[in-house]
Parts: structure tokens; C-alpha cells; sequence
């Protein structure tokens, strides 16, 4: 694993930065109507998006679920086309026909975000089983929220995986809570992680379990994601748990009747993204002034994709009948 | 090559054993298609003939095994995914509606799904009520893929040649009561059907009957029955729900002014459900009867044969249905 530069570490901040920004963009649309549907915003989760997805090459491939506008900006989809397919727009990267959950970028090797809870984790099997069809060596990452854990999709597919020794790195956003049930009172085990025990066996083989990582810390998530792609590069299948927190509802008019403000509070002092920047001005004596023109051009960036996303065409009836078949 | 007759199941594992030699990116997996050779030995020699990387037992997993195989045919192979019987299917809903069939619309275009899903139906055998669905229909219901549903070992073999050529999904089904139908077939590797094309199985004057399968054996029997009494019956053979064909049906109905649609589908909602209407907005100058439905009863299947073989359709309930709308 190589050392992040400080050219790298900048570029995370502006990642986290982009992702926050964006989200908090995505609200107010919402509240003005120009974004419709479900919005599951992934502010307070971007050191986990962000570390994990740069411990990947380009070559590499990453899948996630409906909570996927974070990935899918670290992955290096063009944000403005994010921005339009959340507005339903033509130029949007899904064309305007998937909105906020499904989110795709073929060329980048972003597979999609996906609405079925668990219901990506098979495709990403089967991406890892041609990887290996093909004697290829890159590893797929496949990211999910801690209530996948609970439906039979992830039991069959890390299965399969262990079987057949798949390069995929999975890893579980633990952000507390599956909608508004917090995961020990929806799992048995309340340390995820340890589901990968039932996919292992005790001479080894089988699915590995990977560490439980704070997931708060862009810096231990990306060595402990990067340490995971290299493990299954090599031998097959890892479980990692980011330990995170989803600042905002689950997805937008949630009521929150699940936790308390004191305990969304204490979070909010922890964010990723104030963590990070303190860590940056600890380390890098006089970086604040770049720190924070890095903000002010992640604003201009987000204006400029609103504006684009805005003057986009909407999709025509061509749009609504094209893709249902190959030709 | 000159044809000769095989049986439905010969049909099948040729086609399988020929697109597997002709692209190295065709592949199967499921339960039991390797060391056992397939539950109804569709597969049988296959691992010591391709071995393990392309002939794949997989976990009793069915909602992964449909799930991975779309990833992989995402991904550029072209699976063959084996669901044992399509009464499993059902556990497999989720993966064939909302991944297999729209991942390509969902993303507009950026995904092709080039995979077969091949499964059993058919009722009859004495499995009970949950081995016993013929449910093809429902799967029939959704945009993004094609349902086969062959009824001969002719129509069974060139399907799945153009069911794995083509880049589309196809859920591929297979009668399970049928396996030893014989039919002429061509020995040659590039004999492909056309999709989505219905099949006249039968010239006749006096009544159309529409079929697939099951029924299309059943419907050849009764109108061997019917046409000792003058009655002469033309039977269409959908053979696809999906792309469904209805052009012979119309132009057929337009000479017979009648028709019967034969189906082992429950009642409700079925494929005599959308034939007759849209029968009736295409034909409705040339009808001079309502268009009959012959399916299975309203009841689950049950066990014991003789009340199992009531619930079902039969050519004595097709020879009383012709005689009804004659």
C-alpha cells in the first residue's frame, strides 16, 4: 500500500468535501421540488465512501446500493451529470430513467447503485466470477448498508463467494441503524463483522474476516480497505464493517423518532470531514488557506453542476421506450 | 445434414454442448449440473467434457444464482443459469424482476444482459402443490427479458441456440413431462430459431387453437379426435410468451372465426386472458363465439393422481371446448 501523498490527501478532502456539499445541495432541491422520488443522503458516511474507493485501481470495480451518490462522486462520476440524473435529466448518467438510486458509470467500472436492499451483492459475485473466468486479477469492492446483513441475498452470495474463492472485498457500512431499527435489535451479531465466521472454516479457507474499521477516519479506512483489495486479490473473499454514522434521516421527511438529537450531536462533533481537516492543519503546516479554497471551489463546482443539470432537456418518449430490449 | 429424431432432452443438451464449444464465454450453473449431470440429465458429461471452470454446481441459492449470473453476463459471459424447477423460481423473483430484466432500462443502455435462465414446469406428476405450478405466465408479465416455452425437440434446440446468441436474457422453459418427446432435428450447429416467432402446428378450417407444451401435445390429440367428426382444428404453437406472436393467431381466426386457447396455467389472468383480448381488439368483425379458455382449475394441485389429472387440461376438455364455441 503506498503512502498517501499530500497531493492525495488534499484531493480526499476535496472528495469529502464535493460529497457534502452535494448532498446538502440535493436537500434543498428536494425541498423545492426539482428532485423527486427517495433521496438517502450520505452525509456523515464520506470518509468510509472516499477511504474505500481510493484503496481501488482503475481496473477494479465497485457496486453499491441505494444510498450511492457518495461512491459514485469518489468513484469520479462527472458531477454534473450526478447532478442531472438526481434532477431526471437526460444528460444525467442514467439518462434520467434511474434518479438518485441508480446511479451507473460503465467506463469508470461503477456498476451501480441498486434499490432492492441486498439485491446487488449477487451481481457482484457474478462481476468477481468473470474476473476470475477471465484470469484477470482486479477485485471487485461491494459496499452495503448494515441492514443487508439481515436478507437472504447476503447469505447467499458471501457463500458463493467462499466457495468459489471470489476477489470481492465486502464491506458494511455499519451506520447504525436499517432505516430506523438500530442493528442490535435486528442482528444476532451486533459486531457485523462476524457474519464472516459462518462463511470460514478452521483451517482457514474460506471467507476471511477483516477488521472492524473506524469508519469516521478517511485515513484507517483507506489502509484497511486497501490492505482487504490486495487479500482478495490474492486469495478471495474479505468482510470489513465500517463503524459510521448517517448525520441525516434515512432518506428525506424521516421523523427520527429512532434516536436523539444529543446522540446525532455527539456525531456531528466527530464528523469525517472536520476530523479530517484538523488532522490536515496538524500535519501540514499552513494548509488552512488551501483547505479552504478547496471549499469554495467545491461550491463553484456544485453550482456549476445545478446549473447544468437545470438547462439539461428532460428525457423524451424515445428515452421511455429505448434500453427496455438489446437490439 | 439430414435431420433425425432425437428426444426433447437430446435437443436440449446438444444445443447447450454446441454453443459451449462455439464461444468459450458461454458457461452453466446451477444445482446439480455437474457431478450429478443435470436432475433431468440435460447435462450429463458436461464436467469431464468442459470441466469445472465452465460447469458449475452451485449452493441450493437460487436467489444468487440468478444474481451472479447477471452480473457475469453484465460483465461480458454469457451464463446459462439452471433454476432446478420453476417452482424454485419463485425464491429467485427478485433477482429475474428487478435486476435481470431492468438493469440495462435502469441505466439506460449502459448494461447488456446476454444470460439464459433454463428451469422445468408442468404439473402431472404427482409432486404436490408446491411442485407442481406451471406459472410461466407470471414471468411473462415483465418487460427486459423472453420467456421460451418450446413444445417440440426441433422447437427445443434452435430456441436455446438463439436463446444464448442473443443479448438479451431469456428465462428458458422447459416442459418436464416432455423430456422423451421425440422430432426431427438438424444435426447442424448454426440451426437457430428466429425469437418470438409463434409456429403453426396444424392446418385447419374450423376452429384456431392457441397452445404451448403441454397443451400443444393435449390440442394434436384432440384434433386427431375432432377431425373424425369433420372438425378441423389449426393449432398455433406460441412457443415464446415473450416476444408473444399473435399474427398467425389473428390471420387464423380471421378463416376460423373461433378460438380456444389450451394452457396448464391457473385461470386467472393467464395466457387465454391476453389472447382473447387482444383477439377481440384485433378481430372483433370476425368473432362468432367468445373466445374459450382450457387451463388448469382454480385450486392448488394436489397429490393423488386421479383428483391431480381433474385439476388439469386433458383432450377430452379441448374436444369439449371446440364443441362449444362451434
Amino acid at each position: 500500500m503506498a503512502k498517501p501523498t499530500k497531493d492525495t490527501l488534499l484531493d480526499w478532502y476535496r472528495q469529502m468535501a464535493l460529497i457534502r456539499r452535494f448532498e446538502e445541495r440535493c436537500a434543498e432541491l428536494y425541498q423545492e421540488g426539482l428532485i423527486g422520488g427517495f433521496l438517502h443522503l450520505y452525509i456523515g458516511q464520506e470518509a468510509t465512501g472516499v477511504g474505500a474507493v481510493a484503496a481501488l485501481r482503475p481496473d477494479d470495480h465497485v457496486i453499491t446500493a441505494y444510498r450511492d451518490h457518495g461512491i459514485a462522486l469518489a468513484r469520479g462520476l462527472d458531477v454534473n451529470r450526478v447532478m442531472a440524473e438526481m434532477l431526471g435529466k437526460r444528460t444525467g448518467v442514467s439518462g434520467g430513467k434511474g434518479g438518485s438510486m441508480h446511479l451507473a458509470d460503465r467506463d469508470l467500472h461503477m456498476w451501480g447503485g441498486y434499490g432492492i436492499v441486498g439485491g446487488h451483492l449477487p451481481l457482484a459475485a457474478g462481476i468477481a466470477l468473470k474476473i476470475q473466468y477471465m484470469g484477470e486479477d482486479s477485485v471487485v469492492l461491494a459496499l452495503m448498508g448494515d441492514g443487508a446483513t439481515n436478507i437472504g441475498y447476503f447469505h447467499e452470495a458471501l457463500n458463493l463467494s467462499a466457495v468459489w474463492k471470489l476477489p470481492v472485498v465486502w464491506l458494511i457500512e455499519n451506520n447504525q441503524y436499517g432505516m430506523g431499527t438500530a442493528v442490535h435489535r435486528a442482528s444476532g451479531a451486533k459486531e457485523l463483522v462476524r457474519r464472516a465466521l459462518a462463511y470460514s472454516s478452521e483451517d482457514g479457507s474460506g471467507m476471511k474476516m477483516g477488521p472492524r474499521i473506524d469508519g469516521m477516519d478517511v485515513l484507517a479506512v483507506y489502509q484497511a480497505v486497501s490492505e482487504a483489495v490486495e487479500y482478495a486479490r490474492h486469495n478471495g473473499p474479505i468482510l470489513l464493517e465500517s463503524l459510521t454514522y448517517r448525520l441525516e434521516g434515512h432518506s428525506m421527511g424521516d421523523p427520527q423518532r429512532y434516536r436523539t438529537k444529543e446522540e446525532v450531536e455527539a456525531y456531528v462533533e466527530r464528523g469525517p470531514i472536520g476530523r479530517f481537516r484538523k488532522y490536515l492543519i496538524e500535519t501540514y503546516q499552513g494548509i488552512e488557506k488551501t483547505l479552504d479554497k478547496i471549499d469554495a471551489e467545491v461550491l463553484q463546482t456544485i453550482d456549476k453542476a445545478v446549473e447544468f443539470a437545470r438547462n439539461s432537456e428532460d428525457p423524451t418518449y424515445e428515452d421511455l421506450i429505448s434500453h427496455v430490449y438489446a437490439d | 445434414m439430414a435431420d433425425r429424431p432425437i428426444t426433447y432432452r437430446e435437443a436440449l443438451s446438444a444445443a447447450l454442448r454446441e454453443e459451449m464449444q462455439r464461444d468459450e464465454r458461454v458457461f452453466i450453473m446451477g444445482e446439480e449440473v455437474g457431478v450429478w449431470g443435470g436432475t433431468y440429465a440435460v447435462t450429463r458429461g458436461f464436467l469431464d467434457e468442459f470441466g469445472e471452470r465452465r460447469v458449475r454446481d452451485t449452493p441450493i441459492s437460487e436467489m444468487v444464482i440468478v444474481g451472479a449470473a447477471v452480473g457475469a453476463a453484465m460483465a461480458g459471459l454469457r451464463p446459462v443459469a439452471e433454476i432446478m424447477t420453476i417452482n424454485f423460481a419463485f425464491v429467485a423473483m427478485d433477482a429475474i424482476v428487478n435486476h435481470m430484466a431492468k438493469v440495462r432500462y435502469m441505466f439506460n443502455g449502459q448494461f447488456t444482459v446476454p444470460m439464459v435462465v433454463r428451469t422445468t414446469t408442468g404439473g402431472g406428476k404427482q409432486l404436490g402443490a408446491t411442485h407442481s405450478h406451471a406459472p410461466e405466465v407470471i414471468f411473462a408479465h415483465f418487460p427486459g427479458y423472453y420467456v421460451a416455452v418450446p413444445g417440440t425437440a426441433y422447437d427445443a434446440k434452435g430456441m436455446l441456440k438463439a436463446a444464448i446468441r442473443d443479448d438479451n436474457p431469456v428465462l428458458f422453459v422447459e416442459h418436464s413431462t416432455m423430456l422423451q418427446r421425440r422430432s426431427p432435428v438438424p444435426d447442424d450447429p448454426d440451426f437457430v430459431l428466429p425469437i418470438g416467432k409463434s409456429d403453426i402446428k396444424r392446418q385447419g378450417r374450423d376452429v384456431t387453437i392457441v397452445t404451448y407444451q403441454k397443451g400443444l401435445e393435449y390440442s394434436l390429440i384432440a384434433a386427431e379426435e375432432l377431425a373424425k367428426e369433420g372438425i378441423e382444428a389449426e393449432i398455433i404453437d406460441l412457443r415464446w410468451l415473450r416476444p408473444l406472436d399473435l399474427e398467425p393467431v389473428f390471420e387464423s381466426f380471421k378463416k376460423t372465426n373461433r378460438c380456444v386457447v389450451v394452457e396448464e396455467s391457473l385461470p386467472m389472468f393467464n395466457v387465454g386472458a391476453e389472447v382473447a383480448a387482444q383477439v377481440t381488439e384485433q378481430c372483433f368483425d370476425w368473432m362468432d363465439a367468445p373466445v374459450k379458455r382450457v387451463s388448469a382449475m382454480d385450486v392448488p394441485l394436489p397429490y393423488a393422481r386421479e383428483i391431480e389429472l381433474m385439476a388439469l387440461p386433458s383432450p377430452e376438455k379441448i374436444i369439449r371446448a371446440v364443441k362449444e364455441v362451434l
